[in-house]
């Protein structure tokens, strides 16, 4: 008898409601969009994800690592329950995040990815995760963990999130905290922000395409300067970058 | 006593942002730079500006360090301390060596590596430079201290959140200009202050300063070489005066002062600096002063002279602190923009000035720039280094 061993081994999703895009001025003046994205606008995300792997910087090698492996597990089903939300600033990919739905009650933050900085656009696309979790699909609570010490201070420390280090965190089994609908509504005045509904033209422009990032963040010039001046303080670096300075490597 | 004149014959920087590198390597590329710049190698003496370096990056002595790692050895080498006035300090010692006639070639590098911590022990670290008794132990930070300031000024003078934001815009906007600056990003008053997102873009750190109102922790360092006329002449380099320089100190506590809206230590030291050079105020094409908070810049605009006090947030209304202004006020990005490395900061002021004065700024540059001024702002305003440069043809 012949097995359709694809029907075993890709997950059924369960219903979904969908996140109704929304749009925010960030600091520089600029509107940004945040909408959900369908399977099948994946790859277009995937190929601006995949060179910050190479970034050895306030964690974005790991991050982007797990990002790319979630989002391509998405596209291949074979993640259960999965979302993508990306922030848009014309058409521009800035961040991305997602999360998972581990029951009615409880979900999962998996990852915020920010492509451009210093503009709190990666707190604002969190925020809309949590609003999804909490407001959409109506959960009690959202699991989360912070890979980099920057998401520790705008997860854990803004949002004063509780600890569940019982719960072991889809993320490395590492211990999960926790946002409550409590806490939630305590920083829905001040963290959650966006307007309803977004102009027509501005929805069909984050929708015309995913354009690159025009800023993402970079490996350093030369990672193996960097990488030995980190553990080797006898003057390596300080050689490589005169070398450098007098055109020899 | 008869004191020579000292002129400024190299400068080097780095990127200020967060650096991977050891603090000694932080302190000696802009040194290594600034001798390729003036074409020299021949140092007399050796002064090094850092504020955390025991504190942050545990390691103390950090002039022997960079004194060998730049291969100068045996030439006389010692770290200056004074707070976040290390680096005009520095830059005022390297003066009086020059100037006394005991050296005739001097380099000042400044550094620091602040990002090796977070942000949290960068703030509490920065915090120790305050009153131990009257200050610390209350849990007194510098963004608390300049809040408090701030409040005030804001009743006395009718100085707004606006205008804080404005100078937040002009500096941060003006750092993109500058390839060695911390923040790269632009900003604008309806994304930071009108917006209905403005509050969470631009939260209040300690009202009513917000997020844009302070100026970045940053990695960095930079070195200015210093020599006397017959050396600068030598070595070719266009020739800029280090004209005058002033110090001043003002009470340890900021409560302690019969006005706290009075900088008196900038309101001297500038005075000094300007007074040894021959010039005044209105000399000054060029100006960096210490914004380590966007209300220091407006303050230190009137107490230097630039504006009568209480109308320096006028002056910014009018577009005069600007790059191509009456004044233009950090068009490196200043502390908000190009950032703070503490240590570093009062020689990358002077290291922008000659820049400016040499007309070699590129898309920055102020034109017909002859005459520059810096303000180095130890403590809150307790001890402050203020210098002036003079374009010699």
């Amino acid at each position: 008898m012949a097995v359709d061993l694809e029907k075993i081994l890709r997950p059924v999703d369960n219903p979904m409601p969908p996140f109704p895009a929304k749009h925010m001025k960030v600091a520089s003046g600029e509107e940004m969009v945040i909408r959900q994205v369908t399977r099948d606008e994946i790859p277009s995300i995937l190929q601006h994800v995949a060179p910050l792997v190479w970034v050895e910087r306030d964690f974005y090698d790991v991050v982007a690592a797990r990002v790319y492996a979630e989002l391509l597990a998405y596209y291949a089903h074979r993640m259960q329950d999965e979302y993508v939300l990306v922030a848009q600033i014309d058409g521009e990919l800035c961040a991305v995040v997602n999360g998972r739905m581990v029951n009615k009650d409880v979900g999962m933050s998996l990852h915020t990815l920010a492509m451009r900085r210093g503009l709190r656009i990666g707190a604002h696309a969190f925020a809309a995760k949590m609003e999804y979790h909490m407001d959409i699909l109506g959960q009690k609570e959202v699991l989360v963990v912070a890979e980099s010490p920057i998401g520790f201070r705008r997860w854990m420390l803004e949002y004063n999130l509780e600890k569940r280090f019982d719960v072991a965190h889809e993320l490395g089994g590492v211990p999960s905290w926790a946002l409550t609908r409590e806490l939630f509504d305590k920083a829905r005045d001040t963290l959650v922000v966006g307007r309803r509904p977004v102009p027509d033209e501005l929805l069909a422009k984050a929708h015309e395409a995913i354009l690159p990032p025009s800023d993402p963040p970079r490996p350093p010039d030369d990672l193996l300067a960097a990488t030995r001046a980190k553990y080797d303080p006898t003057g390596t670096a300080l050689v490589l970058q005169r070398w450098k300075q007098e055109g020899k490597v | 006593m008869t004191m020579r004149d000292v002129y400024v014959i190299g400068i080097g920087i780095t990127s200020f942002t967060r650096l991977e590198f050891p603090l000694s390597e932080i302190a000696a590329y802009p040194a290594m730079m600034a001798m390729k710049d003036a074409g020299t190698r021949e140092i007399d003496h050796l002064y090094v500006a850092n504020m955390g370096g025991g504190r942050v990056n545990h390691q103390t002595g950090l002039a022997s360090a960079v004194v060998d790692t730049l291969s100068l050895t045996p030439a006389g080498a010692e770290t200056i301390e004074n707070g976040p006035a290390s680096g005009g300090s520095a830059v005022k010692t390297g003066y009086m060596a020059v100037a006394s006639g005991l050296h005739d070639t001097v380099m000042v590098t400044g550094a620091e590596r602040m990002r090796e911590v977070n942000n949290l022990e960068a703030t509490d670290f920065v915090a120790t430079l305050t009153h131990p008794i009257a200050e610390h132990i209350y849990g007194v930070t510098l963004p608390s201290l300049a809040a408090m300031f701030t409040r005030l000024y804001m009743e006395k003078y009718g100085v707004t959140e606006r205008h804080l934001a404005m100078v937040a815009v002009k500096n941060q906007n003006a750092a993109l200009l500058n390839e060695f600056a911390h923040l790269h990003q632009r900003i604008s008053i309806e994304g930071i202050l009108d917006s209905p997102e403005a509050m969470t873009n631009n939260p209040y750190v300690a009202e009513p300063l917000r997020f844009f109102d302070c100026c970045p922790v940053s990695d960095g360092g930079a070195c200015v070489i210093l020599a006397s006329e017959e050396v600068a002449r030598k070595v070719g380099r266009p020739l800029v005066k280090l004209a005058g320089v002033g110090q001043a100190t003002d009470t340890h506590a900021v409560h302690e002062r019969e006005d706290p809206t009075d900088l008196l230590a900038v309101r001297r030291a500038a005075a000094m600096a300007f007074e040894r050079a021959g010039l005044t105020p209105a000399d000054v094409d060029v100006a960096e002063l210490h914004d380590a908070f966007t209300i220091l810049e407006i303050v230190e605009s009137e107490e230097c002279g630039f504006f009568p006090k209480g109308e320096g947030h006028l002056a910014l209304e009018r577009g005069e602190t600007a790059l191509g202004g009456k004044l233009p006020i950090n068009v490196s990005g200043g502390l908000k923009g190009r950032g703070h490395p503490v240590g570093a900061t009062g020689i990358a002021q002077a290291y922008e000035i000659v820049h400016q004065l040499r007309g070699e700024a590129g898309e920055r540059q102020v034109k017909d720039a002859r005459v520059g001024f810096t303000c180095n702002f130890g403590g809150f305003g307790n001890n402050v280094v203020c210098l002036t440069f003079k374009k010699e043809d």
